[in-house]
């Protein structure tokens, strides 16, 4: 690493409605340096990285490189400017070859005519100088995921761009890919090539980084020199978000068993994860994303055709095989992604209340109405949702209220298991604190919670048991008395 | 250079052999069933198969892209029926020059094809929708250039483009060949075939890679208008008329062409090579039919069937494959 200065991004902002995704964000990255971005999901760390690759547009801010003051406002200028990206979702286009992937946007050729033989030759070429055992005329579709990672990175480096930004490249390899993948940084930076690279894994980082810039909640925290920093001192600036009082928690003596999962596996994500609730009690489930945690979750769901191992409700084993097992069995399911898995955004709040429910107020062709807006506001009260009228579509609610709707929609399967996959993301700070206070009453009343989440402050403030998953396993399992900390937790998620 | 020609060879049989089988199999039972023996392989009747599926073809090139972006274009059967009629309408009642009522009809399938790409690609409405639309605003527009009646051409030059012959081979199947190389060559030889799959095959990929997916969107549905446009006046010259009845329905055949080649529905695969056969199995199944004297009415179901086992044999096929 030089001293030379290659890009400087200054008091970047960035909001999405209802959103402010970066808040003066401040980011130098040296010539020949691998700089590393650190924080926790929501940080802004995608979106800083989009406003470079010419995705996102900031609303203020500037950026410069080698001292110049450069506008990037799109993904060509972005390219212009030298600077090239590794997004951390794939953006391969499947039905295509691996060449025409490599070079989409800038195929060879004069005119608007394509050179096919140049492109396969080269694209090998380039697959070759990197060991790659890939054809180039192979279809994308056909490769295993951690090839069309390798891909994704052959193709980023063949923009013999000066500013690389890779999102997370190992989240989909092997070691022995990642080996690779540092000796190629390596030869790339010694060519005088800066690399923002984006990793939870701590052991990468102080492998490859020299430097690391910290971002929390949209804003810029601090830079520090790797080598010269600890990783607890990392956690801490990740996470030092200050504990406040809004958590609701009596803590009494649970009761019986009422779940146990022993060894749920889905051949894929999960890879035996063992672990017991009990009545009366909310257990959280700590965790990086991508460690499994929502897949074992729809594993004991039903909503995995094929995953294994033995779940047992109240003592007696049990067969899993749909959500219509599931819930009758008392299981209930508040999804991570309630755009995508839940909500019905063009249809009222009282058919998005109702809809678990229908058999108790519709038989045969007839629909009692009366019922259906009786059930209806019964969970609006109980969850205090504030919607002018049960008719109010979905999509006008906020966040908070959705979500209100969406554990009360569940609450009225009336069950004995409930489980929260992230019930506060994208929720503001006064909702957020009711939900947690309903979840107080909820399990006051003898119902148990199962709550994944993403913040940490969240899980140790409301669990009275916390299981730490890595990488499909669980790594650990505290119970609130022993005051864990949240960097003990991050050091058994983050490995 | 041969190697690679070989190789695309195989490749191309490989990934049709199915729909070529199916061919293969309808033409040699047309030729050997005796109701159908004596008529069907005539050199005369080949040459009338092809210039009978020469405007669907014309079409299913448009498709094809349109299909492969992820989309559907409803408005080519009445862009058939309305440059029909404004380019009889040319000869007939403006006296214009034929070339130049050609010109003008193509013209006009050309800015219903812009009008859906402007809007496809502007806003986030469904093809669909917004080709349903123009379907209906164009169909209407032929009737009202036409107060609902034929529009008759007697100039004798002007069966030329859809009736004539060019060194005995029918003029509409010349100009086939010629359409079906140009999008052959787009779709596999230019920058803008590519980014046509890329952006039928992942939007967002495209766009990361700064491929304008706007400007891919109107070109496509331009040159689909184009297409559209074209077989109305290749239509209009074999009938002798501008009618505003012809082309209905046309887009549906069009779409069976280019699903019964291969093309999925879902965006990103497809290739005009299998749309090529799939238009040549629905055109000969249809002279099939009409060799045998098959009632029209039954004609519909017999083709329905058809185009369902197509499309549930590459089904099967994929399927074994995954």
């Amino acid at each position: 690493m030089s001293e030379k200065i290659l890009l400087q991004m200054k008091n970047i902002h960035k909001s999405f409605p209802g959103v402010k995704a970066l808040l003066g964000v401040d980011l130098e990255l040296r010539t020949g340096e691998v700089h590393a971005l650190l924080g926790e999901n929501g940080a802004g760390k995608s979106t800083l990285i989009k406003v470079l690759g010419g995705i996102y547009i900031a609303e203020e801010g500037d950026i410069f490189i080698d001292g110049q003051k450069v506008i990037i406002d799109g993904v060509n200028t972005s390219h212009a400017n030298g600077i090239s990206i590794i997004h951390q979702e794939l953006v391969l286009v499947p039905h295509m070859t691996v060449a025409e992937n490599i070079f989409l946007g800038r195929e060879p050729g004069k005119g608007g005519w394509i050179n096919h033989e140049a492109m396969e030759k080269e694209a090998q070429q380039l697959l070759d100088d990197y060991h790659m055992n890939i054809d180039a005329e192979a279809l994308v579709k056909n490769l295993t995921i951690a090839q069309q990672q390798m891909v994704e990175i052959v193709k980023a480096i063949s923009y013999n761009s000066r500013i690389l930004v890779m999102d997370e490249p190992t989240s989909s390899i092997s070691d022995k890919e990642v080996e690779f993948l540092f000796k190629t940084m390596r030869a790339l930076t010694n060519k005088g090539v800066g690399i923002i690279y984006i990793s939870h894994k701590m052991d990468e980082l102080e492998q490859i980084c020299d430097r690391v810039t910290v971002l929390r909640d949209g804003a810029f925290v601090g830079t520090e020199v790797v080598k010269d920093t600890t990783r607890d001192k990392l956690i801490a600036m990740m996470v030092g978000r200050e504990l406040t009082k809004y958590y609701t928690r009596d803590y009494l003596e649970p009761g019986e068993v009422v779940l146990k999962c022993e060894n749920i596996a889905d051949g894929k994500m999960v890879k035996g994860a063992s672990f017991e609730l009990r009545k009366g009690e909310i257990i959280g489930f700590a965790g990086l994303v991508g460690a499994g945690r929502s897949e074992a979750i729809k594993c004991i769901f039903g909503l995995t055709p094929g995953s294994t191992g033995n779940i047992y409700v109240e003592g007696r084993e049990v067969k899993i095989k749909s959500p219509v097992d599931a819930m009758k069995y008392g299981i209930a399911l508040v999804p991570e992604d309630r755009k995508q898995e839940g909500l019905f955004k063009v249809q009222t709040v009282r058919f998005n209340s109702t809809i678990e429910v229908l058999k108790s107020f519709i038989k045969g062709i007839w629909v009692d109405s009366k019922k259906e807006e009786m059930i209806t506001q019964e969970y609006i009260d109980m969850m205090d949702t504030r919607t002018p009228t049960q008719e109010q579509l979905m999509g006008n609610l906020s966040g908070g209220n959705q979500q209100k709707v969406m554990i009360g929609r569940w609450l009225a399967t009336t069950p004995k298991i409930l489980i929260l996959d992230e019930p506060t993301r994208g929720v503001d700070v006064g909702a957020k604190s009711e939900i947690y206070g309903i979840m107080n009453e909820l399990v006051k009343d003898g119902m148990s919670i199962i709550m994944i989440s993403s913040e940490l402050p969240e899980i140790l403030n409301m669990s009275d048991r916390v299981y730490v998953m890595c990488d499909g396993r669980i790594t650990g399992c505290f119970s609130h008395e022993e005051c864990v900390t949240q960097e003990e937790i991050m050091k058994l998620a983050a490995k | 250079m041969t190697t690679r020609l070989q190789k695309n060879i195989k490749q191309y049989l490989k990934d049709n052999i199915g729909i070529i089988g199916a061919l293969l199999i309808l033409c040699i039972f047309l030729s050997i069933f005796p109701k159908t023996s004596g008529a069907f392989l005539t050199h005369k009747n080949m040459f009338n198969v092809l210039r009978q599926i020469s405007s669907n073809l014309f079409l299913a090139c448009g498709m094809t892209m349109v299909i492969i972006l992820g989309g559907i274009d409803l408005s080519v059967g009445s862009i058939i029926a309305l440059s029909g009629c404004v380019a009889a309408g040319c000869v007939a009642r403006y006296n214009l020059p034929i070339f130049a009522a050609i010109i003008i009809g193509i013209l006009i399938g050309m800015a219903v094809g812009m009008m859906n790409g402007v809007v496809i690609s502007k806003t986030t409405i469904p093809p669909f929708i917004v080709t349903l639309a123009t379907m209906n605003v164009a169909k209407g527009l032929a009737y009202v250039y036409t107060g609902g009646s034929p529009v008759r051409v007697v100039t004798k030059a002007w069966q030329f483009l859809g009736a004539g012959y060019i060194g005995g081979v029918p003029t509409p199947v010349i100009l086939l060949v010629f359409v079906l190389i140009i999008t052959a060559v787009i779709m596999n030889k230019t920058k803008l075939g590519r980014h046509i799959y890329a952006v039928g095959g992942n939007a967002q990929a495209a766009k990361f890679s700064g491929i304008s997916t706007a400007r891919v969107k109107l070109l496509v549905h331009t040159y689909s208008g184009i297409m559209a446009g074209l077989a109305g006046v290749v239509l209009a010259s074999r009938m002798y008329s501008g009618q505003p009845t012809a082309g209905d329905g046309a887009e549906m055949d069009a779409i069976a062409a280019v699903v019964v080649g291969g093309t999925s529905m879902a965006g990103g695969s497809g290739k005009i090579g299998g749309t090529i056969i799939g238009g040549l199995i629905i055109g000969v199944l249809n002279n099939g039919l009409n060799l045998m004297n098959v009632n029209s009415f039954w004609q519909y179901v017999v083709k329905g069937i058809v185009i369902l086992l197509a499309v549930f044999i590459d089904y099967l096929r994929n399927k074994k494959k995954d």
